[in-house]
């Protein structure tokens, strides 16, 4: 005990923390590097030296192009309404005692731990049974389903460590039912929000499993990249791929600068 | 300000003279918890009047808060009237009614500036900008505030955070001010130093204000009158000399101060006074209030400092009871002996250091303990 102590608290400890590093790092490392090669042939997978043409011909897959569009549109809807939705499920269960609230919150776990390949093949059968036109609308519609309930756990985090008094303060002041909600509940609830809502756009952009079973003839990002790997992977979509994580990058360094200036 | 007064007047409640601004009537609140009904309200009465500083004392759990929130409308009364200067609000929400209330937590909004959260009631009111502008500057200059107005609650001291949430429940110029336990969360200095900035401020403003405490001497030293709380109910409202001087009942004897309770059957009834036999040489008489037979058992009691300890039998019509000495402690400006009586009963004393610093007595010696008859009180 005491030995493995020492180890961890001398050299091992700084090893350990950087191969934890180095593992996080790597794969994103290689997948920007190789947005960066000369690659000559059907295949990005040796490096051949480097070039910026790839981010001059980034747009010039068309379907590759048409695949990110629908992504990243997927994303931003899924995004607003499973943000908002998951937001006000989140509030009720975490200021409110009522009928139902206690299976609501089995629902949401349930719905987190639930296998994707279960869902997105209950989901499929469910819009088939309803005749429902697979495509875009199906893939936004099971996107808010399986990311709702991890905004609305994210908030009830958040709404359970407000103190209730605050709001009873502002109604005490003469501020009405809205009025509290929008000056004082929603700015003490809103890093939760925000949090909940990035959650789904990062859930959302990536999905892969529930999205190949409910996409009828729509092709998102995930599954045009699938489909191109016995073809071969075009550089652009690591080009595609680095911009989205330094988009990702921007927006952490973002909130963590907003976070220390509000502090 | 005429316009209310004359629809105060025309009100068949108001009391000829002055409206009580606030009424409590018959007031009883139930909650159901786990299918189990709790009163933690039951059945409350009071008056509080205009300018008044009252004082909601109990210990924890006898509904202190529970009143204060049925007044400021957070909570609606299971049975019976809440009156705000004689208007019926038993059923109105609390960012309708005239009061503010300063919470035990301070509940600051701690997103907002000290500023912002001063004005925040004056703009919910749609107080133009000037006049809010004016009414938070002298509200921070009463509070002892100024130039912090930027700062967020989180960056000022708990006696700071205090006196934001009392600039931002005064600004509002309520008809009366709800405090519960707004100084519970501070350390003893500066609990003594905000009591004083409270009665000044209070002064100041001329605002009624109602204290939650259950802190005695918190109560006993700001009020102009008490309500001694117990298990949902008033044991005894009344001024603080009153409530020291006459608990009404054994509770508030109990609470108040330290006190001793002595019973003994009544041997004769002498006009308003009984006479009990306690020891073989002792002479007990107590004023009674109601009717008492010989034969009664009669609880009564007296304070410590009220009591005087001697070694020899003391003359003159006083009260008297022997006991031996059980424990001296030196309090620095009193001494306090524990004495016990023939019967177990343990007596506590108060004595002053006027003269020397030698006791009276010392353990194990016998003593004669007397008082005043009209420093005793029979319970009911
Ligand atoms: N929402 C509630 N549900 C159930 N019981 C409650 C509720 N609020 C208060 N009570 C009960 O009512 C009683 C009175 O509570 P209250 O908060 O008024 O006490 P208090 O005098 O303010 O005590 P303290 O000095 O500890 O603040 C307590 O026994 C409490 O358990
Ligand atoms: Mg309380």
């Amino acid at each position: 005990m005491s030995a493995l102590n020492r180890v961890f608290r001398g050299r091992g400890l700084q090893i350990y923390t950087w191969l934890v590093i180095a593992w996080l790092v790597v794969p994103i490392a290689v997948m920007i590097l190789f947005g960066f090669n000369d690659t000559k042939g059907r295949y990005n997978t040796t490096f051949q030296g480097f070039t910026l043409k790839w981010y001059g011909k980034l747009f010039e897959i068309g379907d590759l192009t048409e695949a990110l569009v629908n992504s990243l549109l997927i994303a931003v809807l899924t995004m607003l309404i499973a943000g908002v939705l998951g937001s006000l499920i989140g509030l009720a269960l975490g200021r409110y005692r009522f009928r139902g609230s206690g299976a609501m919150n089995i629902v949401m776990f349930a719905a987190i731990s639930c296998a994707e390949i279960v869902m997105g093949a209950s989901l499929l059968s469910l819009f088939v049974t309803l005749a429902v036109p697979l495509g875009f609308w199906t893939i936004v519609i099971s996107h808010v389903m399986f990311s709702i309930s991890f905004v609305a756990i994210t908030v009830r985090a958040r709404v359970m460590t407000l103190d209730a008094s605050l709001e009873e303060a502002a109604r005490d002041l003469g501020a009405g039912t809205w009025t509290t909600f929008r000056l004082v509940t929603l700015p003490m609830i809103f890093p939760g929000v925000l949090a909940g809502s990035m959650l789904a756009f990062a859930l959302s952009i990536d999905d892969f499993v529930i999205t190949n079973f409910n996409a009828g003839g729509t092709v998102t990002f995930p599954l045009w990249i699938w489909g191109s790997t016995r073809v071969g992977i075009p550089p652009q979509v690591n080009v595609m791929g680095t911009l989205i994580f330094a988009a990702g990058l921007l927006i952490a360094l973002g909130n963590v600068l907003i976070a220390r200036r509000r502090r | 300000m005429t316009e209310i007064q004359a629809g105060v007047g025309a009100a068949d409640t108001a009391a000829p003279g002055q409206v009580p601004a606030i009424e409590l009537d018959e007031v009883v609140k139930e909650y159901v918890s786990h299918g189990e009904v709790v009163q933690a309200v039951k059945g409350v009465s009071m008056t509080i009047d205009e300018g008044e500083f009252f004082s909601l004392l109990g210990p924890s759990g006898c509904g202190k808060t529970t009143s204060m929130r049925m007044i400021a409308g957070f909570e609606e009364p299971t049975r019976g009237v809440v009156r705000l200067h004689g208007q019926d609000v038993t059923n109105v929400p609390p960012n309708k009614r005239d009061v503010n209330m300063v919470f035990q937590s301070y509940a600051l909004f701690p997103h907002m500036s000290v500023w912002d959260n001063v004005a925040f009631g004056l703009k919910r009111k749609k107080v133009p900008d000037a006049e809010v502008r004016r009414r938070v500057g002298e509200m921070l200059e009463i509070v002892d505030l100024v130039g912090r107005e930027k700062r967020r609650p989180r960056e000022m001291s708990g006696g700071q955070q205090q006196r934001v949430a009392l600039a931002r429940a005064l600004v509002n110029r309520p008809r009366a001010l709800l405090l519960d336990e707004p100084l519970g969360a501070l350390d003893l200095k500066l609990r003594q130093h905000m009591q004083i900035e409270l009665k000044r401020i209070q002064r100041e403003v001329g605002i009624t204000f109602v204290y939650v405490t259950h802190d005695q001497s918190e109560a006993l030293t700001m009020s102009d009158r008490i309500a001694v709380m117990n298990d949902g109910l008033v044991e005894q409202l009344a001024g603080p000399r009153e409530i020291y001087e006459r608990p009404a009942t054994k509770f508030v004897a109990g609470f108040i101060g330290t006190s001793n309770l002595l019973s003994g059957v009544v041997s004769s009834v002498n006009g308003s006074c009984a006479v009990l036999a306690l020891g073989p040489a002792d002479r007990v008489v107590v004023p009674i209030k109601g009717s008492a037979a010989e034969g009664d058992t009669v609880e009564l009691t007296v304070r410590p400092e009220k009591i005087i300890i001697s070694t020899e039998k003391p003359d003159g019509d006083l009260s008297m009871v022997e006991g031996t000495v059980s424990e001296v402690v030196y309090l620095g400006t009193s001494n306090s002996y524990a004495v016990a009586l023939a019967g177990g009963t343990e007596i506590t004393v108060f004595q002053q250091n006027a003269h020397d610093s030698t006791t009276t007595a010392e353990r194990g010696d016998t003593v004669w303990l007397s008082w005043q008859p009209q420093h005793s009180y029979a319970l009911q």
